[in-house]
């Protein structure tokens, strides 16, 4: 299993994350002597053990069901990139051909 | 002044609640300390002189209005940047959060304000928590107060590095794999990662939410005692908080008691990769709490050996999805928004900009342990030696009262020598990472030092069971502190390579 620099760009679209050429090429060798190492977590992972998610058995918490005080929208877009009419302006969603 | 710096949180509370000396001296001494060696040691990312004073004229006017101050109150501290404070930059030691300003608090910095703590700053740490060294940050590396050329430990180097050189009395950090307790095993402070769920994540960046706890560090076990009484209990806003009493660990650190203790030494860790010194020290620290009636057996937990490889896969995979939050729309850092590139186009530019190198790193390998046909072999098979170690552990903990070892392998790395390592760097958690992945509480406490550099040792207890960490801490810390005439720091503050930090002669 060698993960290629190509692998590697792929699985960075997927997580929306560009690498540049030469990371890519830094990259994939360390990556794939990461993933060999941590692969030996299946010579012990015999399907009678359960796995587990998370430390705490709990689960579905929930709050009361009562109105609570929220952030105020201007404190809230204060921090944003870029407003507009009191909301987030985000680029354009939709592709060329619509 | 370097006798205030000198002193510790509990010793500083008491005087400014008799008065002996105002909150705002306290606070002044520590912002001076700041003002002239952090130049050095660069723990902290942001500093607000102005705000920590007004938060100490507030508890010098309390007291003399009458009120009664909590057990902390006046007390600087240093807060890694991953907790959010309203009107103070949190960054998370990432390019991507830069001049954002959180609109909140975290319920630890509730819990903080509330009890008259003065947080003085931000201190640095790897990007997102992800690293041993700070050297993943986004702004600069921060140095070991005991030899500036080698790193103070991380995630939360800065927070430990604070309290080395004396900048701070109290630190707070954030342990996943080990970011608490390996920066104070290599500054020589005391770093508590409680049990998790004991302490609130509301507010606090996510890296890997089955992971992530807040915990208290300071140069005494007592005073991180009376930090973790402060920050811990049940909070309604974080789904994954336990609602159970929090142990009286305060209690347990002042009484300093291990006979009749069983302590099991965890035969995994050591030999082969772990340095001399390390383990000779930690053999010392045996025989002290045997002499002080302790108990000593040996324990295998046979699947530890597996807690790294575990641990790089399912720490990775919550990174990839929480780090999904920083997609350039609400908050922090946007790039290539030209009016012609797609939303999906600026995600990827502004995160391929916004991220560091490790970030990418875990980013990636998440993504990929996650994906189908790769997940059982991956993500599935990770998650049942979490079920393996957590049976270590119970295990365990049904013969010993507690669990020991080395915090980590190693005294502290030269920076810059692990840094194109990745494998090399992770190792610097190997010890630390099991309590992560089974969620009980292990603290890690300066045991003397070998080549001149702090060594830990490692003392963990099942859930819920804090108070045993701190009883056993206060009694190794007792015994050792009194054979050296004064705790490890007072070493490094009476000694020709700490006389950079003017905190010497005073004791």
């Amino acid at each position: 299993m060698a993960l290629t620099p190509a692998d590697v760009a792929r699985l960075g679209e997927l997580a929306r994350v560009r690498l540049t050429e030469e990371e890519l090429v830094h990259l994939a060798p360390q990556l794939d002597v990461i993933l060999a190492s941590v692969a030996r977590v299946a010579e012990v992972a015999g399907a009678d053990v359960p796995p587990t998610s998370h430390a705490l058995p709990l689960t579905n918490v929930f709050r009361e069901d009562v109105v609570t005080e929220s952030l105020a929208a201007d404190a809230v877009l204060a921090g944003a990139p870029s407003v507009e009419d009191g909301r987030f302006r985000v680029p354009r969603i939709l592709g060329e051909e619509v | 002044m370097s006798e205030l710096l000198r002193a510790g949180a509990a010793e500083l509370a008491g005087r400014i609640a008799t008065g002996e000396v105002s909150a705002r001296e306290v606070t002044a001494a520590h912002l001076d300390q700041i003002a002239g060696v952090d130049d050095r040691i660069k723990a902290f990312l942001y500093v607000d002189g102005k705000r920590a004073l007004a938060a100490a004229d507030a508890v010098d006017a309390k007291r003399a209005a009458g009120e009664e101050l909590g057990p902390l109150a006046g007390v600087p501290l240093a807060m890694k940047d991953i907790f959010t404070m309203k009107g103070a930059p949190t960054t998370c030691g990432s390019r991507i959060l830069e001049g954002w300003v959180p609109p909140y608090n975290s319920t630890i910095t509730d819990k903080l304000l509330a009890a008259g703590v003065v947080v003085l700053g931000k201190t640095n740490m790897d990007e997102f928590a992800m690293g041993s060294s700070t050297e993943n940050s986004g702004f600069f590396t921060t140095h070991n107060p005991w030899d500036n050329t080698k790193i103070p430990g991380g995630s939360g180097g800065g927070s430990a590095a604070a309290l080395a050189s004396f900048e701070a009395p109290l630190a707070i950090g954030t342990d996943t794999g080990g970011s608490i307790r390996q920066p104070a095993s290599v500054t020589g402070t005391v770093g508590v990662k409680p049990t998790y769920g004991a302490t609130s994540r509301y507010g606090v960046v996510a890296m890997a939410s089955s992971l992530d706890t807040p915990g208290p560090c300071a140069r005494t076990v007592l005073d991180a005692a009376l930090l973790h009484q402060v920050i811990a209990g049940w909070d309604p806003r974080d789904a994954t908080s336990i609602n159970a009493p929090v142990p009286d660990v305060v209690a347990a650190a002042r009484h300093a008691d291990v006979a009749g203790m069983k302590i099991g030494v965890v035969r995994e860790f050591g030999g082969e990769g772990y340095q001399p010194g390390v383990e000779q020290r930690f053999g010392e620290a045996l025989a002290v709490l045997e002499g002080l009636g302790a108990e000593i057996v040996e324990v295998s937990c046979p699947h530890f050996d597996y807690a790294l490889a575990a641990y790089y896969l399912i720490m990775p995979s919550e990174v990839s999805s929480n780090l999904a939050r920083f997609d350039a729309m609400r908050y922090g850092l946007r790039v290539g928004d030209d009016g012609v590139n797609s939303v999906e186009e600026v995600m990827n530019l502004t995160r391929g900009a916004g991220f560091g190198a490790e970030a990418k790193r875990r980013i990636i390998i998440g993504t990929y342990a996650l994906s189908s046909g790769y997940y059982d072999a991956y993500y599935g098979s990770a998650q049942k030696v979490r079920t393996l170690i957590t049976r270590d552990f119970d295990a365990a903990f049904a013969n010993v009262d507690v669990l020991v070892s080395p915090t980590t392998p190693t005294t502290a790395f030269t920076i810059g020598e692990r840094a194109d390592d990745p494998l090399a760097m992770y190792k610097a958690d190997l010890c630390t990472i099991p309590s992560n992945l089974a969620g009980n509480c292990a603290a890690s406490i300066p045991c003397g030092l070998a080549d001149g550099l702090p060594v830990g040792f490692q003392v963990m207890a099942p859930a819920l069971a804090d108070d045993r960490l701190y009883r056993l801490g206060a009694a190794l810390e007792a015994e050792l502190t009194s054979r050296w005439g004064g705790g490890l720091l007072d070493q490094l503050a009476e000694s020709p390579s700490g006389a950079y930090l003017n905190v010497g002669g005073v004791r």
